[in-house]
């Protein structure tokens, strides 16, 4: 007998941030009139996710303790047979994913009240991102694939609204209804999958669908001869992909940096976009059947870490080199999980989600920094101004390019040791790119890191804006093109801004070290990720191969892995420190695949070209023909005018003359009685 | 005698205000209509409140002979499907006569009796278990809404008055005959009768169509919806909003009422025929959606679209298709209606619905904002929301029929959310588009009640559909039940 | 001679065929018009008359005061309506009057 939470805990976690979302967002907008000023808003908002913080913490030691909870909260929907529930199960992936979404959310509050000081929608970006903690909460507690359904939505609303933050610029509105729309094509896929699983389990419920596994595994889809689960596996990936920034659903994430930067951190980093990740892992005794569905996942999440790391090295505004380095690591998780690595895709999920966090957060210091001023070309040599913040980004690219003893490095050499262990279809090419990506990624980050800390300091000049005062909240409306003004200074960031970097900056570099090993091969996760061991028994390789985190990441250093690491930082260093005329050289020899970078392969072109503009036109074309020409056109007005045309003629009939109409009645009067005299009286014939 | 206050309490106060109201005050008007509509409101509570779950037949019948000659009686009574729509007409009705309150300043109390008539009207569509009366309510609820569109309309109005008359009014003659058919079968006008009678499959399948003719008309489904859009464009909000919510609902009540219980073999036999209207429906009327530069008639077109999900329900012939569908009628008479108020917010103030003259509403209307985004979200079946309960419920309902329909069903997903989202684009975000957007002022206190109060209604919904779903499904069951029977 | 019930209805025949002919023939008079009915229908009236005394049936000429009385008012409303008609448009010449032409 296992011993369970109980419910008002476990439903306090997900709501004390609604209710501090509702509080900031009803009476600290002009919805509710204005009520409380930014002071109570961000009281609100960050004790209700320190409520969610502490509690989930609380849970997780829990649940180390053998505690666990699977049921109800309440019934969403009963129809007969069918109960459509909204309930928690609280397992040692759950408590993972709360403790890392309430943390990263927590130190995002904070960094908040630091970044977006003196902004005109102050209240309402807390409201924002309580709401998002709440709804990712929602996601990650869940027992079904209802509430999971919810959750999913509820935080791709929530981006819609954060990317469109400031809805006065028009490249941010486009941005949000670009990132719903591609995640609205991953649901898409996504529902179908609930579909076929409802259809053939006859529940909603993890443990219910994963109990009758055995059975599902023979099944074909009705009416065709395809494998069920290969079919539902990858209608569920399809929303992961949308989710999850895989190819070729990527799209919308470099654009999604439109948003505030603590959201691209929080959001576009650390927790909504690994919602990819943590379903697959969730669904695992699904994956687990078929291999088709997991290959191509691999391959999927191969060509996602390879070719967006390469966009990220000619990337010029500072957020998007990250936004890029999120979309390659996401693509090394789901490398992971194509190998059925699920335990190392979380692991991953979970040291990324805080050097990437990190990352974005330091980031948005150096933007603070430099007066909002995003374009790298504009900064340089800001170590001297900014050193709290240079530092941390240089912890969190250690972090993230795979320095021993580094919490990126375990991670991500598990990836690398699973590619390496798994044999099925793909892994060759998952191989080779996630190697790859190694060297671009030590390339791209420590580009952006020496690119704008250290060389030379190219801001200040003439050509960068210049601005009177740089309080932004008087600028108005035009934020994406502040700078400093000659002769200003870069400053380093207030306080709250410092702290939360600093307390991201711990986890990101020691976290790795401790967890690794009860979290891939101890008895963490426990029954809440299924592997089948005996047909992808990578997970066992891998633990063959360990000897405890000092080995591994001694055993680094006769590796590859780390001389392609350095390979990647000595190219780095070489061009953007040493030799910064290189670059431009090295750009132009190999212009055309500049060209195609630049224009990340041209896909948004297609996209826009084909999917946009194909929709609206064969919508017109449905309107103007279909409805306009041919239902009301032809049938509608048409049958009308033929009524029209048809009166027209034999509207001649009335003359107008009396004696023509008394005509007609005599004559009619003898026709009558002509035919009456025939028809029935007998002697007239 | 609850179904009868249901339905006269309305057209009484309808023809008071009539009389009543030509020569005093308009103030006097509106609070009289709004005392009538709380009324009428107030009167269908009890059924909701006294409503018996575990019976899954007819409750609160009435029947008084009416004309004993043809055995044609007044004969009212509800089941689990029709008991939410009347409680629905008689709330959007105090919806629409709040929302009319200063905005209509010409002939005040026709057009408040024209409502409060129509709505009781359609109640007794709801409730009607006799043929002839329902034929009665149903073809009356022309009249008010007649003269609703030619006398309050836009500049077109009299166009879209003749166009709505006369489509809706051919379709549904097609059922005169089919009922006269079934009286001469039966010798009754009992519907509960009819459901009973044995027909062959060719008399079914002519039965089908004529009353396919007029439901599917009032739906309307593709390739029938064309006056729905021209209609909305020159109806006054009032007349949009209640078209939207109800009327259109009358048309898929039918099916539930007429066409699959006295027809289930047919219905069988012609499933998927109505499944690839409905499809139609989603897909083309989707797309043709997203290309509106009207506002109301991109709203319109959704709701074809949102009514193509409800017809694709029924004919799926699962529990859960059909009250998929039932709780998608229900959602979208909220999120229909509200989206309809939102234009007619803007209309008031700008009086243009053109979506290109419009853009950066937000600067000037950040609480309305708010509202619209969240209905616009609705509208997309975001969960969380009534948009979603219904469309979710079919599109799981379509993949367990066939794996094929359930991914053009969810097409919907995509469209739904292209179209809403892309309007909310270019209405109310981005920067202030013109002199006239700079003057909005935002929403009076009595635009902000209507707004929060379908908000609720959306919100409560979706996050609890279950008093809802629990009061459909008995009947349902019940119906299906009587479906599955051949009647051959 | 013996009048017989022939001689009744040739005559009513005669009257009947003339107030056809001068219904057809008459193109220009609307009050010539409404004589020529007002004779069809005493036409109608001797063949009820003679009817009704060859069958002894008195019914046929209660009918002849009924289509009497409806002639009468007939004859009323058709003169009123000429007149007004005349004060409208000038004319009672038949040929002029063709505001029904479709």
């Amino acid at each position: 007998m296992q011993l369970t939470l109980n419910i008002p805990v476990l439903c306090a976690i997900p709501l004390a941030p609604l209710v501090g979302s509702i509080i900031a967002g009803f009476f600290g907008t002009k919805l509710g009139g204005n009520r409380i000023g930014h002071g109570a808003s961000q009281f609100v908002t960050i004790l209700g996710v320190t409520i969610a913080f502490v509690l989930s913490c609380n849970v997780l030691v829990q649940v180390m303790d053998g505690f666990y909870f699977n049921g109800t909260v309440y019934h969403w929907m009963q129809l007969g047979e069918l109960n459509l529930d909204i309930g928690f199960l609280i397992d040692p992936l759950t408590a993972t994913m709360m403790c890392v979404v309430t943390f990263v959310s927590l130190m995002v509050h904070i960094y908040t009240i630091g970044y977006m000081h003196g902004e005109e929608g102050y209240n309402r970006f807390f409201s924002y991102i309580s709401l998002f903690t709440f709804a990712m909460l929602m996601l990650v507690m869940s027992n079904n694939l209802l509430q999971l359904f919810f959750g999913w939505e509820a935080v791709g609303v929530v981006s819609y609204l954060l990317i469109g933050f400031y809805f006065e610029r028009q490249s941010a509105v486009f941005a949000n209804m670009k990132a719903f729309l591609v995640n609205r094509v991953g649901d898409f896929g996504f529902i179908l999958g609930i579909g076929i699983l409802l259809a053939s389990t006859g529940s909603m419920q993890y443990d219910v669908i994963f109990s009758q596994n055995s059975a599902l595994a023979a099944q074909t889809l009705p009416g065709t001869s395809w494998n069920l689960m290969t079919v539902a596996c990858i209608c569920l990936f399809i929303g992961a992909m949308g989710k999850s920034a895989q190819f070729p659903l990527h799209v919308w994430l470099p654009d999604s940096m439109e948003g505030p930067t603590p959201i691209s951190a929080l959001i576009h980093a650390a927790t909504m976009v690994t919602a990819g990740i943590f379903m697959v892992s969730r669904m695992s005794p699904l994956f687990e059947l078929s291999d088709v569905a997991l290959s191509f996942i691999l391959v999927i999440g191969s060509i996602t870490a390879l070719f967006m790391g390469f966009l990220g090295i000619v990337q010029n505004d500072i957020k998007r080199v990250v936004a890029y380095s999120t979309l390659s690591q996401l693509g090394y998780m789901t490398v992971a999980l194509g190998v059925s690595a699920y335990p190392v895709a979380i692991f991953h999920l979970m040291t990324h989600a805080f050097f990437k966090a990190l990352l974005f957060l330091a980031a948005g210091s150096v933007i603070l920094g430099m007066h909002h001023e995003q374009d790298m070309h504009k900064m340089g040599g800001l170590w001297k101004y900014m050193p709290i913040t240079c530092l941390m980004m240089l912890l969190g690219n250690l972090a993230l390019v795979g320095t021993p003893f580094f919490s990126g490095f375990y991670s991500k050499d598990s990836i690398i040791e699973a590619v390496a262990a798994s044999h099925i279809p793909g892994s060759g090419f998952a191989y080779f790119a996630v190697m790859a990506s190694v060297f671009v990624t030590a390339l791209y980050s420590f580009r952006l890191y020496f690119y704008v800390f250290h060389g030379k300091a190219r801001w200040g000049h003439e050509d960068s804006h210049a601005h009177d005062h740089h309080d932004h909240a008087e600028q108005g409306d035009d934020h994406a093109h502040h700078g400093l003004a000659p002769g200003q200074k870069p400053h380093e960031s207030p306080f709250v801004v410092t702290l939360p970097l600093i307390l991201l900056a711990i986890p990101s570099v020691i976290i790795g070290f401790y967890t690794i090993s009860p979290l891939l091969f101890g008895t963490y996760f426990g029954d809440s990720i299924f592997i089948d061991l005996a047909r992808h028994p990578v997970m066992k390789e891998l633990e063959d191969e360990f000897h405890g985190p000092v080995a591994m990441a001694i055993h680094a250093f006769t590796s590859p892995v780390l001389l392609l690491v350095v390979l990647g930082v000595l190219t780095a260093a070489i061009g953007y420190l040493w030799a910064p005329k290189l670059p431009a050289k090295v750009a132009e020899t190999f212009a055309p695949i500049k060209k195609l970078f630049d224009n990340k392969y041209y896909l948004d072109e297609i996209n826009q070209a084909v999917f946009a503009k194909g929709l609206i036109w064969i919508g017109s074309f449905l309107w103007h023909r279909g409805d306009q020409k041919i239902i009301d056109g032809f049938f509608v007005n048409g049958s009308a005018h033929a009524v029209g045309r048809f009166a027209g003629v034999i509207r001649h009939l009335q003359s107008g003359y009396l004696y023509h109409y008394a005509f007609a009645m005599i004559a009619g009067l003898a026709v009558l009685l002509a035919w009456v005299l025939y028809a029935y009286l007998p002697f007239v014939r | 005698m609850i179904l009868s206050y249901a339905i006269w309490t309305p057209i009484v106060f309808g023809l008071i205000i009539l009389f009543y109201g030509s020569e005093r005050s308009t103030a006097g008007v509106r609070w009289l209509t709004l005392i009538g509509a709380v009324l009428s409101f107030i009167a269908t509570l009890p059924l909701l409140i006294n409503f018996d779950i575990a019976n899954s037949g007819m409750q609160f019948v009435e029947k008084v002979s009416w004309i004993p000659r043809y055995d044609i009686n007044y004969h009212l009574g509800i089941d689990g499907i029709s008991v939410w729509f009347i409680v629905l007409t008689a709330f959007i009705n105090v919806i629409v006569v709040i929302a009319a309150w200063e905005v209509i300043q010409t002939k005040v109390s026709q057009y408040m009796a024209s409502f409060m008539i129509l709505s009781g009207l359609m109640i007794g569509v709801f409730c009607a278990l006799d043929a002839l009366l329902f034929y009665v309510f149903f073809e009356a609820t022309l009249i008010p809404m007649y003269i609703i569109i030619g006398v309050w309309g836009g500049h077109n109005r009299i166009y879209a008055a003749f166009k709505f008359f006369l489509y809706t009014l051919l379709g549904s003659l097609l059922t005169l005959i089919a009922m006269l058919y079934l009286y001469n079968v039966t010798n009754t006008f009992d519907i509960l009768a009819w459901q009973n009678a044995r027909l062959d499959i060719v008399e079914q399948i002519l039965l089908f169509a004529a009353f396919f003719m007029a439901f599917a008309v009032k739906v309307p489904m593709w390739p029938l919806h064309t006056w729905l859009p021209d209609v909305h464009v020159e109806a006054p909000t009032g007349g949009s909003v209640v078209l939207a919510a109800i009327m259109l609902k009358l048309g898929a009540y039918g099916f539930l009422r007429f066409s699959l219980p006295i027809a289930p073999d047919a219905s069988q036999y012609l499933g998927p025929f109505v499944i690839f209207l409905s499809l139609v429906a989603v897909i083309y009327v989707g797309a043709v959606a997203l290309v509106q530069k009207d506002m109301k008639k991109l709203v319109a077109y959704s709701s074809v679209a949102h009514m193509g999900f409800v017809t694709l329900g029924f004919f799926l012939f699962s529990p859960l298709g059909i009250e998929g569908g039932i709780v998608q009628m229900i959602s979208h008479g909220f999120v229909a209606g509200a989206m309809f108020l939102s234009i007619g917010v803007l209309y008031d103030r700008m009086h243009t619905r053109q979506i290109a003259d419009y853009g950066g509403v937000v600067h000037r209307m950040p609480a309305f904002t708010a509202f619209a985004v969240l209905m616009a979200m609705a509208n997309c079946g975001l969960p969380a929301t009534s948009g979603f309960v219904g469309e979710f419920m079919v599109i799981l309902a379509a993949v367990d029929y066939d794996f094929v329909i359930g991914i053009l069903a969810a097409t919907a997903l995509i469209l739904g959310a292209a179209y809403s989202l892309w309007m909310v684009k270019r209405v109310f975000f981005g920067t202030v588009n013109n002199a006239h957007v700079e003057e909005l002022k935002d929403l009076n206190g009595r635009e902000y009640f209507l707004m929060a109060v379908l908000s609720i209604c959306v919100i409560g919904m979706g996050v609890y559909p279950k008093p809802f779903t629990d009061i459909i499904h008995p009947a349902v069951i019940n119906l299906l039940q009587h479906v599955a029977v051949s009647k051959l | 001679m013996n009048i017989t019930l022939a001689h009744y209805l040739v005559l009513g025949a005669i009257l009947f065929a003339t107030s056809v002919i001068g219904i057809f023939l008459n193109r220009k008079n609307v009050i010539v018009l409404l004589m020529a009915i007002e004779l069809m229908l005493l036409s109608v009236n001797m063949n009820f008359v003679a009817f009704s005394h060859y069958l002894g049936d008195m019914a046929g000429q209660v009918f002849v005061f009924f289509i009497l009385t409806v002639a009468a008012a007939e004859a009323a409303i058709g003169l009123a309506i000429l007149v007004v008609l005349f004060r409208k448009v000038d004319t009672i010449n038949a040929d002029d009057l063709d505001h029904l032409k479709g």
